[in-house]
Parts: C-alpha cells; structure tokens; sequence
C-alpha cells in the first residue's frame, strides 16, 4: 500500500442538470507531481475548487493525510497545508509582491490577530517572504506593485504565495494559463525544481509542460476521470487519445 | 507617528495637529469662544470619522448605520446620568461594551452580506437603534434627554470646563488617529486591507476573513462609541436625531471629502464638512443646496479626496527637486 497523501472517492457535483464531476476517484502519491488533463469544459477547475473547499460537493468524500476534509472550509484547508494556485490571477494587486506573499507567510503562521507591531519591521516574516519570491525568481522585483508586473510575472507570484504557505501539497490550477513560451518554460522549470520535494496535482492544457513534469496523468473528461496511469502508458493509450489530444499526437 | 516630515503632505498634517493642539489658547487670544465649540463639534464627529474610515476605506466596508454607535455612546452617558451616576469610567465602559455587543450581533449577520446588501442590513441596524431611542419614552423619547452634569473623572483631567473637555477630546483623537494607523499596518490590519481586495485569495491563504473582518467591525463600534459618549458630553442633551441614517450617511460624506483609507483624511475631512456647513449656513438658509453641489462636484472630480490633493502636491514637488 502506497502512501497517498491526498485521497479523493466517489466525488459529485451537479451544476442544474450539468454533471460536472462525476463519481471521481483520485490518489496522489506522497511527494509525487500528479497532473490533470482533459478538453475545456471537463471539469478541472470544478475539481480543483472542491479539493481546496471554494465549491462544496454534492456527495463523495476527501482524504488528505488520512483525514477526512470534506468539511473543513477553505481558510481551514490551507492552514492544514493545502495550498492553491488560481487559474485567473489571484492575488492583491494594489500591494507590492513582498506585501502579497509576506500574507501568505502570515496565513500559514498562527493567528493575526495582532494589532499593534507593524510588519515591516518583521524581519523574519519578511525574511521568509523574500526566499518563496526567490524560489520562482522574483526576489528582484519584490517592491513592484503587483497590478504592474506582467501576465507571466503575476502567475509566478501566483505560485510563490502558495508556496510561501509551506503547503504539505500545492494545487496548481493551470500555472501556464495564457503564458507566453518563454514565461511557460520558466513555469516548468519552477516545477522541476519543487518536484520530489513537495507533492504536487497539477491541472494543466500545456501537454509538453505536463510530459516533462508529471510523474502520473490522470484524464478527465465529461466529469469522469478515465484513465489514470504513468506518462508513458497514458502517452500510448489509443482511447486518451481519441478522447483529447487528437490524430495530431497520434 | 506620521514618518518623518519629510513630504508637504505630512508637514500640513504636523502643523494642524500643532494648531488644534494650541486651539484652546488662541481662541482665547482673539477672544472667540465659540470656535472652540465648533472645533469641540468637528474633533468628536472626526474620531467617529476616523472609526468609520478604519471599516469602510481600509476594510471595504461600507456601513450606513455607523451613527447608531454616537447614539450608544451618548446614551451611555445620558442614561446613568438620569440616575444620577456621573462616574466618567463607568459611561465610559458601558459606552464600550454596549457599541461592542451590538456590533458583534448586527456585525455577525451583516457581514454574510455583501455590497449593497451590507448597506443595506447596517442601515436597517441603525434605524433599529434610533427607533428604539425613539420609544424610550422614560428617557424623553422624541424629546431627548437632558445631561446636568458632564462625566466625572475623580483625580482625571476633568471635563467641566471647555478646555478640559477639548483636551479630553483631543487627546482621544490623537490616541485613535495613533490606533488605527498601528492596526493598519500590523499583521491584523494586513489582513483586513488584503480582505478588501481579494477576499477569496485571502481564504485560501488560510485567513477566516469572516471573523477577521468582525472583529474589525466591532473595534470600529467601540471607537464610535468614545465618540458618541464624548458628544453627549459636550452637547449636554441627547435624542435620538443624532443617530438616523442621515447622520450616518454625513460620516461617510465626511470619509470622502477627506480621502478613503487614509490616516488623516478623516480629520481633515470632518472639519471641512463642519466650517462649510457652518460657514455656508451663516450665508443663506438654502445652504443645503450650495453644499450638496460641492459634494457632487468633489465625488466627480476629486477622485482621493483632500488627502489625494496632497499626494498630488507631493508629487509634483518632489518633481520639481
């Protein structure tokens, strides 16, 4: 038996009469990038929000560290160590990248109920900001106003609050989203470098970034996840191919 | 407190803060005791300013029923004045309590809401509020309630006289200017302006903005209250006029004209408010309508308020160094 550090079953959710996640069943190993593929419209982003507490099922059940989670809010998931990353952009774009993820520090370290000593001049908060920002490459621009920083910039600090929260597991909701190829070959190699360190689900469209960072695939479509397997065998699998990447992967 | 002095904005801000400190003295030097009145009127609105600032321009949250907390704070002085207890900590401690119970219960449902619901509820909370000063009929109801004696502070600076009850009141303004700019940029504060923006980004760094946005609110209330409990001092009588949504919807006006989400727009704001309006009201009885213009015309055109105006001034002269 395998050490899964996040186990989802029989997951359900309905949107009217749309199915959008239907009787999903997910294991992801400790330690290992465990990336979701599927067609626009198959219900990665909907999967993405239950597992971090935004969107609440209709049925199923979540496991994360042994756990049920299914209903810890999303505050209280992140606290337990399971970050996210956004598809569109999230972050506070008035405040400067170090203010963005010094919050993240702040949201993984006890309470803020403090009222009285300015955080500029914590220096350990900062301290620890400033490495997560280094982390993804940014630590040069960590006094720029975040509205200001490019698409690609934004998703990469995106990606350093997540992981400024210390998470036991990042789910990173296409980290490449309307990236450019240079800003989307710096992405993988941020993913490269935390792999093996941190366990990562990554729902991606950018089939070369998840072939050269997953170690397992699983594919989702219409709700319904219909094959999970190692990159290879998913690479040589007639159906995945008929159902997604189309003759041009043939 | 305000960094050193070394944009004109904060310079301007220095000077006033020297001349309200000084205010007693020179009103006296020109023989004009009434400005010290007016002054007394505008420093009591200005903490409430400053409470309201604190949740609607750093928080996002608009409340249009922040006025109930004046009236809490006016009727913890009036009501055991009634009876005759004049002890000053006790009106104070109840003036706290109540503005924190009430605002903990109408701050629990409002805050589910959002936008022009939260306007809405609060509003409704308000009027709650001034309807049921409004019935109180053992304390006048509609007719108010006169206060004969001001707080007692035994071994305190006292308020009996007008200059006491300035410095009373200054010094309070300067504590919650102080306060407020302390828990905006502490790791609470933090959370609260990065609620504002992006609230669900802040769930998901683990914050339950929930009870932080509350807890907000009803640190808001308490300061509100000091106010109101201050006002019913200096008023010497209480109804519940002080208290509709109308007041609640001048401290607002009162948040803008001086800039949102700054730390002395709120102070500069309430003092203009109060000499145009005492100014513009000495001129013609139709001076509502002069000052419902500017308003307008300061909504349309001056995006930042007073404080804005400053930053812009710094702005070009740091241009011109």
């Amino acid at each position: 038996m395998t050490d899964h550090l996040l186990k989802v079953s029989a997951l359900c959710k309905h949107f009217g009469g749309i199915v959008a996640t239907d009787h999903v069943d997910l294991a992801v190993e400790q330690g290992q990038v465990h990336a979701i593929i599927g067609p626009n419209g198959a219900g990665k982003t909907t999967l993405i929000g239950q597992l971090s507490g935004q969107i609440k099922p209709d049925s199923g059940n979540i496991e994360f560290g042994g756990r049920s989670i299914i209903n810890h809010s999303m505050a209280r998931r992140a606290r337990e160590g399971l970050a996210r990353s956004f598809q569109i952009t999230s972050v506070v774009m008035p405040m400067t990248l170090l203010e963005n993820v010094m919050l993240a520090v702040q949201g993984a370290s006890g309470h803020s109920f403090r009222f009285w000593s300015p955080v500029s001049k914590d220096q350990a908060l900062q301290d620890e900001a400033m490495l997560s920002l280094a982390e993804v490459g940014l630590d040069d621009r960590a006094r720029r106003i975040a509205a200001n920083l490019s698409h690609g910039e934004q998703r990469q600090l995106e990606v350093a609050m997540a992981l400024a929260m210390k998470p036991r597991m990042l789910l990173l909701d296409e980290p490449m989203a309307g990236m450019g190829k240079e800003e989307g070959a710096a992405m993988v190699e941020i993913l490269n470098r935390l792999k093996g360190g941190i366990t990562i689900l990554l729902v991606e469209h950018d089939m070369d970034a998840v072939f050269s960072t997953a170690d397992k695939l699983s594919v989702l479509v219409n709700g319904h996840i219909i094959a999970t397997d190692s990159v290879d065998n998913i690479r040589g699998n007639v159906e995945v191919q008929k159902a997604y990447l189309g003759d041009g992967h043939a | 407190m305000f960094g050193l002095l070394d944009s004109w904005s904060a310079r301007i801000y220095a000077l006033l803060l020297l001349v309200l400190a000084a205010a007693p003295f020179i009103f006296d030097w020109i023989d004009q005791p009434f400005y010290l009145d007016l002054l007394s009127r505008g420093l009591i609105l200005a903490i409430a300013v400053v409470s309201l600032n604190l949740i609607l321009g750093f928080g996002g949250m608009v409340s249009l029923g922040h006025a109930a907390y004046i009236g809490i704070g006016a009727y913890a002085v009036g009501i055991p004045s009634y009876y005759d207890y004049y002890n000053g900590w006790l009106h104070l401690a109840l003036a706290l309590a109540v503005s924190a119970v009430f605002a903990l219960v109408t701050g629990a449902v409002s805050l589910r809401t959002k936008g022009v619901y939260f306007i809405m509820i609060t509003m409704a909370f308000g009027q709650m509020m001034y309807f049921t000063f409004l019935s109180l009929e053992e304390y006048g109801a509609d007719d108010g309630l006169v206060i004969y004696s001001r707080s007692e502070f035994p071994d305190f600076i006292s308020m009996d006289s007008s200059t006491g009850l300035y410095y009373w009141i200054f010094g309070l303004l300067l504590a919650s200017l102080l306060f407020v700019h302390r828990l905006v940029h502490a790791r609470f504060g933090r959370v609260i302006v990065g609620s504002r923006f992006n609230e669900q980004r802040m769930q998901a760094l683990g914050f339950d903005t929930y009870r932080y946005r509350l807890a907000c609110y009803v640190i808001s209330a308490m300061m509100c209250g000091v106010a109101g409990m201050l006002l019913g001092n200096f008023t010497s009588f209480i109804s519940p006029d002080m208290i509709g949504w109308a007041r609640s919807g001048e401290l607002i006006f009162m948040v803008i004209i001086g800039g949102v989400a700054s730390f002395m727009g709120p102070l500069v704001g309430t003092l203009v408010f109060v000499i145009l309006e005492e100014a513009l009201s000495a001129i013609t009885v139709y001076w509502h309508l002069i000052f419902g213009i500017m308003l307008v015309a300061l909504v349309l055109f001056g995006k930042g308020g007073i404080h804005g105006w400053l930053c812009l001034l710094d702005r070009q002269r740091s241009e011109h160094d």
